[in-house]
C-alpha cells in the first residue's frame, strides 16, 4: 500500500526575473513501509523533494499524497497538525534547542498532544531507550557528541509515533562509525518498528543501508536500483 | 501551560543580557512605584478637608500674603461664624531634610477652628500663656524625640528676626493629635504674637491665610463671594473657597509636578520599550532556526508566535513586579523621611495593579513584532540559516 504518492510535481522558485525550476513533473510512489534513500549531485532538488513530502513547502503544480492526506492547498495551521501527527525529521545538523535537555528536547513533539507531564516524560525516556541513550536525558545538547546528537534528534522525530520518517543526510556531519551506528538505528526503526523512512543523502555506503535507492538530476528522477 | 519550560528556558538563555534588561525594567518600575505613591500622597490632602470651613488666601500669588488688618473685617461680615489665621513659616530644623510644616497660629481660636486638633486643656493654657511656646502633633514629637519643656531651635529662611538673626527658638508645651489617626499630619505651631513681634518689622502684619467657619455651610459659597467682594478694591484683594477647593488649587500646581513625574515616567519606559525591543529582537534573531525546528516538529505558526509574545510578557511581568515590590519596601524605608512633608504615604492597589498592567502591556508591545516576525518565518528559508 502506497503512503507517498506524487504525481506531476513541479516547483519553481523565482529570483528576481528569474525562474529556476527545482522539480520538474516528478511522478513518485513511495510503499508504506519502505527506507528510501534519494541520492543526485547539489541542487538536484533532494531536499525540495523531501521538504514538500514532509508538508514543508507546496509545489508550484502537481498532487501529493502523503498517509492519505492531499497536502496540495493545505493552510499553513493544517500542515503544521499534520506533520506533528504524521512526520518525523531528522537533520544533517540534528538542530536541538540547546537550552533544552535531551529529554526536553525529545518531549517537544509531545506538547502538541494531551498527553500529561508525567506520560510526555515516560514516552521521552522510551524514545531515548529505544536510541541507546537512557542515561544521558538529562544533559543539553552542548554536552554530548555529535552522533549522541543525533539519536536523541531520532528519538525526538520518533516520540510521536509517527508512520514516515523524513532524513536528510542524516549521517552527513558525522564519522564513518558513527554514521553506521545512526544507520543501523534507521534500519531498526524501519525493520522492527515499521516506520517508512525517506533519507536523503549523498554518501553511497548510507544508502546501501536502504532498501531502494532513487536518483535525482536536474529535477529529474532518473533511475532507480534495488 | 505545558511550554511553560521552553519559555523560561528561552528567556535566560543568555544570562547577562537577559539579567541587566530584567534590572533595568525593575529600575524603572522601582521609580513609578515611587512617584505615583507620591503623586498619591499629595492627591490624598483634597480628601482630608472639611466643608464648613472657608480658607481666604491672596488672590494672585500664595507668596503675596494678607494684611492682618482684614481679619476683623472677614469676622464682620455676614455668615462668618469665626476666623482666625496661620502664616507659612517654612524654616529648618537641624537638617534641610527634616521637612515638617510649621505656622504661626492664635492658639486658641486655631484649635477652636480645628476642633478635630485634640489637645490638652493645660497644654493650651500653656501654649496662649507662654509668648515662645510651640505645640507639635504628637507624630512629629515622636519622630524627633521631643520631650515637654524641650527648646526647639528652628532656622528661620523666609522670616528673619527684628535683631537680624534667623535663629528662632521655641519651648515645646505640648502635643495633639489629629481625632483620625489616618489623616494625622505632622505640623509645629507656635505662637503668631511672638512671632510677630520678633520679626523684622518691615513684614510684620502680615499673613499667609484666614481660615473662616461659616454659620451656615449651605450658605458656604455666598459667604465666600461676600468676602472676596469686601476686598475687590483692596490692593489685597483675596480668593476665598472651602478648604476642599483650596487644597484642590494647591493640588493642580502640584498638578504641574504630577506632569514633571508623568514626563519622568514616560520617558524612562520609552527608553526601556526600546531597549527591551532591541533584546527581544536580538534573542529572535539568534534562535530564526530554532523557530523553524518548532515549525517543523507541528507548532503552528500562532502558537510559535505565541511563545515569543509570553515570553517578552514574562520578562517585562518579573521586571514590573519586581519594581513594583521594591517600591513598597522603599516607601517603607522612606515613609518616616517623606512622611514630614506628604503625610503617609504608601503604595496604593491602584498603583500597583496600574504597574502590573503597564507591564504586560509593555511585554505585549515590545514582543509583538518579534512575534508577528515568528509567525510569518517560512520554515525551508530558515532551516537554511
Amino acid at each position: 500500500m502506497s503512503i507517498v504518492e506524487l504525481q506531476q510535481v513541479s516547483r519553481h522558485f523565482t529570483k528576481g526575473k528569474q525562474t529556476v525550476e527545482v522539480l520538474d513533473n516528478i511522478d513518485l510512489t513511495i510503499e508504506e513501509g519502505d527506507f528510501l534513500a534519494l541520492m543526485g549531485p547539489s541542487g538536484s532538488g533532494k531536499t525540495t523533494l523531501l521538504n514538500l513530502i514532509g508538508g514543508l513547502d507546496q509545489p508550484t503544480a502537481g498532487s501529493i499524497e502523503v498517509a492519505g492526506q492531499q497536502l496540495v492547498g493545505l493552510s499553513s495551521r493544517k500542515l503544521a497538525q499534520w506533520r506533528a501527527r504524521n512526520i518525523g525529521f531528522i537533520f544533517q545538523f540534528y538542530n536541538l534547542l540547546p537550552i533544552l535537555s535531551a529529554r526536553r528536547n525529545v518531549e517537544l513533539p509531545l506538547l502538541l498532544t494531551r498527553l500529561g507531564g508525567g506520560q510526555r516524560k515516560r514516552n521521552a525516556d522510551v524514545a531515548l531507550t529505544i536510541v541507546g541513550l537512557a542515561d544521558r536525558a538529562r544533559h543539553k545538547p552542548g554536552e554530548l557528541s555529535g552522533g549522541q546528537q543525533q539519536r536523541v534528534a531520532i528519538a525526538r522525530a520518533i516520540v510521536a509515533d509517527p508512520r514516515i520518517l523524513v532524513c536528510d543526510e542524516p549521517t552527513g556531519d558525522l564519522d564513518r562509525e558513527t554514521a553506521d551506528e545512526i544507520l543501523d538505528l534507521l534500519e531498526l526503526l524501519n525493520r522492527k518498528h515499521g516506520k517508512t523512512i525517506i533519507m536523503v543523502t549523498h554518501d553511497p555506503k548510507a544508502a546501501s543501508h536502504a532498501r531502494h535507492t532513487l536518483y535525482l538530476d536536474k529535477g529529474n528522477l532518473v533511475r532507480e536500483a534495488a | 501551560m505545558k511550554s511553560f519550560p521552553l519559555i523560561w528556558s528561552n528567556l535566560f538563555r543568555r544570562r547577562v543580557r537577559t539579567f541587566l534588561t530584567l534590572f533595568s525594567i525593575v529600575a524603572a518600575f522601582l521609580l513609578f512605584g515611587l512617584l505615583r505613591s507620591i503623586a498619591g500622597a499629595f492627591e490624598m490632602g483634597v480628601n482630608v478637608a472639611g466643608v464648613d470651613r472657608l480658607m481666604v488666601s491672596p488672590k494672585y500669588s500664595m507668596v503675596d500674603g494678607l494684611p492682618i488688618s482684614h481679619l476683623a473685617q472677614i469676622e464682620a461680615v455676614e455668615g462668618v461664624d469665626t476666623a482666625t489665621h496661620m502664616t507659612w513659616f517654612g524654616g529648618t530644623y537641624q537638617n534641610p531634610i527634616n521637612f515638617f510644616p510649621k505656622f504661626p497660629v492664635q492658639p486658641r481660636f486655631y484649635f477652636d477652628m480645628y476642633s478635630e486638633y485634640i489637645i490638652d486643656p493645660l497644654q493650651l493654657d500653656e501654649f496662649e500663656r507662654i509668648r515662645t511656646a510651640a505645640v507639635a502633633s504628637a507624630e512629629l514629637a515622636e519622630e524627633f524625640g521631643w520631650q515637654i519643656g524641650d527648646r526647639i531651635p528652628i532656622e528661620g529662611d523666609i522670616w528673619l528676626r527684628g535683631d537680624g538673626s534667623n535663629l528662632w527658638e521655641f519651648e515645646l508645651v505640648g502635643t495633639y493629635r489629629v481625632g483620625d489617626e489616618d489623616t494625622d499630619f505632622p505640623s509645629f505651631l507656635f505662637n503668631y504674637e511672638y512671632f510677630d513681634e520678633a520679626r523684622v518689622p518691615e513684614t510684620q502684619g502680615i499673613v499667609s491665610n484666614f481660615m473662616v467657619r461659616v454659620s451656615d455651610p449651605d450658605q458656604a459659597a455666598e459667604v465666600s463671594a461676600r468676602i472676596d467682594a469686601q476686598f475687590e478694591n483692596s490692593i489685597n484683594p483675596t480668593r476665598t473657597a472651602t478648604e476642599e477647593e483650596a487644597n484642590r488649587q494647591f493640588a493642580a500646581q502640584v498638578g504641574d509636578i504630577g506632569l514633571i513625574m508623568n514626563s519622568i515616567l514616560s520617558a524612562v519606559f520609552f527608553t526601556i520599550l526600546l531597549l527591551t525591543a532591541n533584546t527581544m529582537t536580538q534573542a529572535l534573531r539568534e534562535r530564526i532556526p530554532e523557530l523553524a525546528v518548532l515549525k517543523t516538529l507541528g507548532f503552528t505558526d500562532r502558537r510559535v508566535a505565541f511563545l515569543v509574545l509570553l515570553e517578552s510578557v514574562l520578562l517585562c511581568g518579573i521586571g514590573g513586579a519586581i519594581g513594583i515590590a521594591l517600591s513598597g519596601i522603599a516607601l517603607q524605608a522612606l515613609g518616616p523621611e517623606l512622611e514630614g512633608f506628604l503625610g503617609q504615604i504608601e503604595i496604593s492597589a491602584a498603583t500597583t495593579l496600574s504597574g502590573v498592567g503597564i507591564a504586560l502591556l509593555l511585554g505585549v508591545i515590545v514582543g509583538l513584532n518579534p512575534a508577528l516576525s515568528a509567525r510569518r518565518l517560512q520554515v525551508v528559508e530558515a532551516l537554511r540559516k
